[in-house]
């Protein structure tokens, strides 16, 4: 019975772990991060892990701040000099970390080298393909032409790391990963790169930018989730990215912590079918098929939407770490439509408006959901399940990992599914989410229920070639409000992104999610 | 025996062949990577070309060819995700996940026998009975709980072990190794003791009802008779009565403490070739899926005729010949 | 060494899984039956009755279960997403309901998610053991009755078979049939059953090598009442062996199936599902999640393992006392 004892002691602990982390030495910062870096090439693949070490090494024409709005990177400045031309000034004097100068060469090169990787499976070319001509105006200065009108350049280029030609010139992808090549401007150079394990990072003491707190950065990888938690209590790492939300409150709790939290570009939401006649998993209640697509008609995606109680969500399902939504992009995001409003909970109003729409004993559905892929996924699919139950659409739940879920749902075999989705902008997330599919012109790429609606679509292409950011921002929200009035999608709620630390440490939290060890301070 | 040999590699190739044959179908059947790695803001052109650059669109019985001829000049592709060749990625975490499946075996044989002789030899005692209970308890908890436990115990409460990853490590013969450094060892300890935990308790089982059987066999009693000393009783005929079975179990245990070593690599954040796996599964990188799991068949071909040779020398009323004719 | 064979036995020897069925079928047999003594034999040991008499409360709680419980943890209508989380002894938000053991993040009441996850932990676990069981002992027995070709065949099979982690091949079923408790038995079945094909096999090799298997050949019994008359119930003990600890095993397995996200549907949790959930929550102070479906596991895995332990003492053909 010694395991029984164990098991005692450990929950002991469990109701109570006060207890004060090591402290760690000086100027070195390790930080766990939740997910895995595959390769140091900054344009082989567009993963998060991967970008957010790259963000150390390397920078970009344009930055994000911490609200995910655009801000001079390399680029001190950028126009739109004609209606398709945007024009950057680059910084003087920026230095590569072998000491030679950034030049408009080195831009060029970066923004032409995504499309020879060819073996990608997340390719960087969709920033780049817009581009269709690239010129040279002088040392510091490049002009970036597009086919027609394309006000996301700049955001485009937010994308694309700017490598040293010198160094990157003929280096293979896979070579990067030895540290051939991964030479950038960003305030920290490269160490170590141990795959699956850890990357390790010094400071560039030459970086002009603010000089980041720490000489040595090791970045580990703990995917799991209890692990990292572990190893910050254990004072193995000093910071970790996604806290769990079920950790969030005992963290906060405990002296020798403390959490650094802000709202995420991830919104989540659901996509209803409102393309065919017959819907997957959309049934009567006792499972014949319905004799038309329910969610064809406004008032019951309406109904859907009512039936929700995103504040008990929020609260008893995300432990606060989120915010109930009403857009398809977060509050902070370009083209948030501040006057929309999410929509209040009123099951009677639900049940109502079942009835006008000729189902007043509701039906069954399916609802689809990953169960890896989102911040409590399946949690919320199971709240979501009852609450949806409760208005007389009998709820079933289905959870597959990210890998099934993702094919099933590009193979339009769901009727009601979850997904989640960051964006740099609310017409760019209009574009994927809810324009007419349009394979051709790459829209409603992710538009898995096929909502269509040929005014909206109208709305997103003007927004996209509106190169003026004011007025852009205003036909963006007049789009996004008639989406989201027709209730295209079924927006949940924007999520909220932590990290945890040694009470001795601060962190600017981040909208863009992304985990930087220069912007961790010591207090 | 240079017969049973040359068959036996025979049936081995058509065991690869028909393992990365099942593999690629099944992993074909789930999906692609680009489905999950593609950049949200990609249109379906993007979506193509991806598929296209990763030579998916061609058939299945094209791309398999292609792999067959490659793996045939010793290249097993590369990984969609890493960008490297996929053996090269394997063999690079291959070290790790041995020195962790070794160090368990070893744990689970170096506790295990003793434990299971003491309660062979002393059913009815408190210990014998105590130890029993323990290997029941060793099977009822899932390694995942246990994991968890010992690092909430030993890291976070206790603070006498590392919670995670696997510490510094050393060459020994050009392979890194975590043992040779006291660090390296206390990163060891648990995720080893983690894994050990099920095969300690069967080993605990085997051995037990093996030396019980034995002690009942006549010619055990006849031993005893002849005035044998318990040592040489126990030393010669009841280790051997019981080595068959533990051979046998600890051979195919091995290829599995390999294969199952994922979920304490996940655990433990220990960079094995299990932890590999489980995260090529989740992106769908197919090369590395393959190759990992043609190396592992490929292990327990070599395990399985070791354990055949090792049966012939301990009970010589099994030939080779025989079993296999 | 070997220096004697172990004698030659009585062509019919009585330990057989087959005695204990034809024995509870048939009622009063004439002189001392094998089942006699089997029910004597076990019953010496207390700790192995107690085990027995925990199982026989098991599994009238997984029976019963709809009976039993308070709420219908399936039904998420019953369900209300406010009282998650709530301690044991808390009141539901409407003041009708006490959760005894508190509530999960979906506000589901631990006890009756406990007696229904009993239902399909147990189900899961004998279900895939016995099919596992079959297959591999009629497979094993083959292989080393006729050897040769057939041998080879099943062998290599069993080969592919355990060079397969569990996990890929769950996870290749469940992306081809989708979630849900036959697919997770299939897959329990997929991992299982070459364990009992090789250890049949191994010890039936050295079986089919003794003096009794010769003497029933030279009686010129069939060959069907050799293999299963005399052969199988020689193979027994090592079989009961590894089928106690597999459906442990089949249970554990599915839990962590579950912890690595491919098990059983989540709205239908099993016990390993239900701890797996309460992980997410046993740092953070929310013990009872995963503690209390974690004990019922134990208890449940602890007490199979006890009777299975006696059960082999007392049917193993050598260790008569």
């Amino acid at each position: 019975m010694r395991s029984l004892a164990t098991l005692a002691a450990a929950l002991a602990f469990a109701l109570d772990f006060a207890l004060a982390p090591p402290a760690a030495t000086a100027a070195d910062l390790r930080i766990a991060l939740a997910a895995d870096v595959t390769s140091m090439d900054p344009h082989f693949v567009n993963l998060q892990p991967n970008n957010l070490v790259a963000w150390h090494v390397f920078d970009a024409l344009t930055r994000l701040d911490d609200n995910a709005r655009l801000v001079p990177g390399l680029a001190e400045s950028w126009k739109a000099v004609d209606a398709t031309t945007w024009e950057f000034k680059l910084k003087r004097g920026v230095k590569f970390h072998d000491g030679s100068e950034l030049t408009a060469e080195d831009v060029v090169y970066s923004l032409d080298r995504p499309t020879t990787i060819v073996n990608s499976p997340g390719s960087f070319v969709p920033f780049t393909r817009p581009i269709v001509a690239k010129q040279i105006v002088d040392r510091y200065t490049v002009r970036l032409k597009t086919a027609g009108p394309y006000a996301m350049v700049p955001y485009d280029v937010n994308s694309v790391f700017i490598l040293s030609k010198r160094a990157a010139a003929g280096v293979r992808p896979e070579e990067f990963n030895q540290g051939k090549g991964v030479i950038g401007t960003g305030p920290y150079y490269f160490v170590a790169f141990k795959r699956g394990d850890r990357v390790e990072l010094a400071r560039h003491d030459q970086y002009a930018g603010p000089r980041p707190a720490w000489d040595k950065v090791t970045l580990r990888i703990i995917t799991n989730d209890p692990a990292r938690i572990a190893a910050l209590l254990a004072g193995d790492v000093d910071a970790i990215e996604q806290v769990p939300t079920a950790d969030l409150a005992k963290l906060r709790g405990n002296a020798g912590f403390q959490v650094a939290q802000k709202v995420s570009w991830r919104t989540i939401f659901l996509h209803l079918d409102q393309f065919r006649d017959r819907v997957p998993g959309i049934t009567d209640k006792s499972g014949r098929p319905l004799d038309r697509n329910p969610f064809k008609d406004a008032r019951v995606r309406k109904a859907v939407s009512l039936a929700i109680n995103r504040p008990a969500i929020v609260e008893r399902v995300m432990e606060g770490a989120a915010v109930p939504a009403s857009n398809l992009v977060a509050p902070t995001v370009f083209g948030h439509a501040a006057a929309l409003k999410p929509e209040p909970f009123d099951a009677d109003g639900a049940k109502k408006l079942l009835a006008e729409a000729g189902f007043p004993n509701g039906f069954s559905a399916v609802l689809n959901a990953p169960n890896n892929r989102y911040v409590n996924d399946e949690r919320i699919a199971q709240a979501l399940a009852q609450m949806l139950t409760r208005v007389g659409i009998t709820t079933r739940v289905e959870t597959s990992p990210a890998n099934v879920y993702f094919v099933k749902a590009r193979n339009q075999e769901f009727g009601l599914a979850m997904l989640g989705w960051g964006s740099f902008s609310g017409d760019l997330a209009l574009r994927s989410l809810v324009a007419t599919f349009d394979a051709e012109r790459g829209f409603g790429t992710w538009n898995w229920g096929r909502y269509s609606n040929a005014r909206l679509d109208g709305l997103v292409i003007q927004a996209l070639a509106t190169l003026d950011a004011g007025k852009r921002e205003a036909v963006a929200r007049e789009a996004m409000t008639m989406g989201m009035q027709d209730h295209a999608v079924i927006p949940l709620h924007h999520q909220m992104t932590s990290w945890a630390m040694r009470k001795a440490l601060a962190y600017t939290a981040r909208t863009d999610e992304l985990t930087l060890a220069y912007q961790f301070r010591a207090q | 025996m240079l017969v049973y040999l040359i068959r036996r590699a025979t049936q081995s190739v058509v065991v690869l062949l028909v393992m990365s044959l099942l593999v690629f179908v099944g992993v074909y059947a789930i999906g692609n990577p680009v489905d999950i790695l593609i950049n949200p803001n990609a249109d379906q052109a993007d979506i193509e070309r991806a598929i296209k650059g990763l030579g998916l669109d061609k058939p299945l019985w094209e791309q398999y060819l292609v792999f067959l001829q490659q793996a045939l000049a010793g290249d097993l592709g590369k990984s969609f995700v890493f960008n490297v060749p996929a053996l090269q990625l394997i063999l690079e975490r291959m070290p790790a996940t041995l020195e962790l499946a070794v160090t368990a075996m070893l744990i689970a044989i170096v506790f295990g026998i003793p434990l299971g002789l003491w309660a062979g030899l002393k059913p009815d005692s408190v210990a014998g009975k105590t130890i029993m209970t323990g290997s029941i308890l060793g099977f009822s908890l899932p390694t995942f709980w246990v994991g968890l436990m010992l690092i909430m115990v030993f890291s976070v409460d206790l603070g006498w072990l590392p919670s995670s990853g696997r510490g510094p490590t050393r060459e020994l013969l050009g392979i890194p190794v975590s043992f040779l450094s006291w660090e390296g060892i206390k990163h060891l300890i648990m995720p080893a003791t983690n894994l050990a935990l099920f095969n300690l308790a069967l080993v605990i089982r085997l051995t037990r009802a093996g030396t019980r059987e034995a002690l009942m066999q006549d010619y055990v009693k006849f031993a005893r008779a002849k005035g044998l000393s318990d040592a040489r009783v126990i030393g010669v005929h009841v280790l051997k009565n019981i080595s068959i079975p533990i051979v046998t179990v600890t051979g195919l245990q091995f290829g599995t403490l390999i294969a199952f070593a994922i979920v304490t690599e996940t655990i433990f954040a220990w960079p094995g070739m299990g932890k590999l796996l489980i995260d090529s599964i989740h992106v769908l990188d197919r090369p590395v899926i393959v190759a990992y799991l043609l190396i592992i068949v490929t292990f327990f071909i070599v395990i399985n005729l070791l354990v055949d040779l090792a049966y012939s020398l301990l009970d010589p009323r099994v030939r080779l010949a025989d079993a296999k004719a | 060494m070997g220096e004697m064979d172990p004698p030659a036995r009585d062509p019919s020897p009585p330990g057989d899984a087959a005695v204990i069925a034809a024995a509870a079928a048939a009622p009063g047999a004439a002189e001392e039956t094998p089942l006699q003594r089997i029910v004597a034999d076990f019953a010496a040991s207390r700790i192995a009755l107690a085990g027995l008499a925990l199982i026989a409360v098991i599994l009238a709680a997984a029976l019963f279960a709809p009976l039993l419980s308070p709420q219908n943890p399936y039904d998420l209508a019953q369900l209300d997403v406010m009282d998650s989380r709530l301690a044991p002894g808390a009141q539901s938000a409407d003041g009708k309901f006490t959760y005894w053991l508190g509530t999960d993040d979906q506000g589901r009441d631990m006890l009756s998610a406990i007696f229904y996850g009993l239902r399909i932990s147990i189900g899961v676990g004998v279900a895939s053991t016995l099919c596992a069981l079959a297959i591999g002992t009629m497979l094993g027995l083959l292989a080393a009755f006729f050897g040769g070709r057939a041998d080879s065949l099943i062998m290599r099979i069993a080969d592919i078979q355990l060079s397969f982690p569990a996990i890929l091949i769950a996870l290749i079923l469940l992306a081809v049939l989708g979630q849900g408790v036959d697919k997770i038995i299939v897959a329990l079945v997929a991992v299982q059953w070459a364990y009992y094909a090789r250890t049949v096999r191994s010890s039936a090799l050295v079986e089919r090598r003794k003096e009794y298997i010769d003497a029933a050949a030279c009686l010129a019994l069939p060959t069907r009442r050799i293999v299963f008359r005399h052969l199988l119930p020689n193979c027994l003990p090592p079989l009961i062996v590894v089928a106690t600890v597999q459906v442990a095993a089949a249970i554990t397995l599915e839990a962590t199936l579950s912890f690595l996200g491919l098990g059983l549907p989540i709205t239908e949790p099993s016990l390993g599902l239900l701890i797996s959930n309460g992980f997410t929550y046993l740092l953070s102070g929310k013990y009872w999640i995963s503690f209390f479906p974690g004990i019922a596991l134990l208890v449940t895995i602890v007490s199979i393992n006890l009777v299975g332990d006696q059960l082999r003492d007392v049917l193993n053909p050598r260790l008569q006392r």
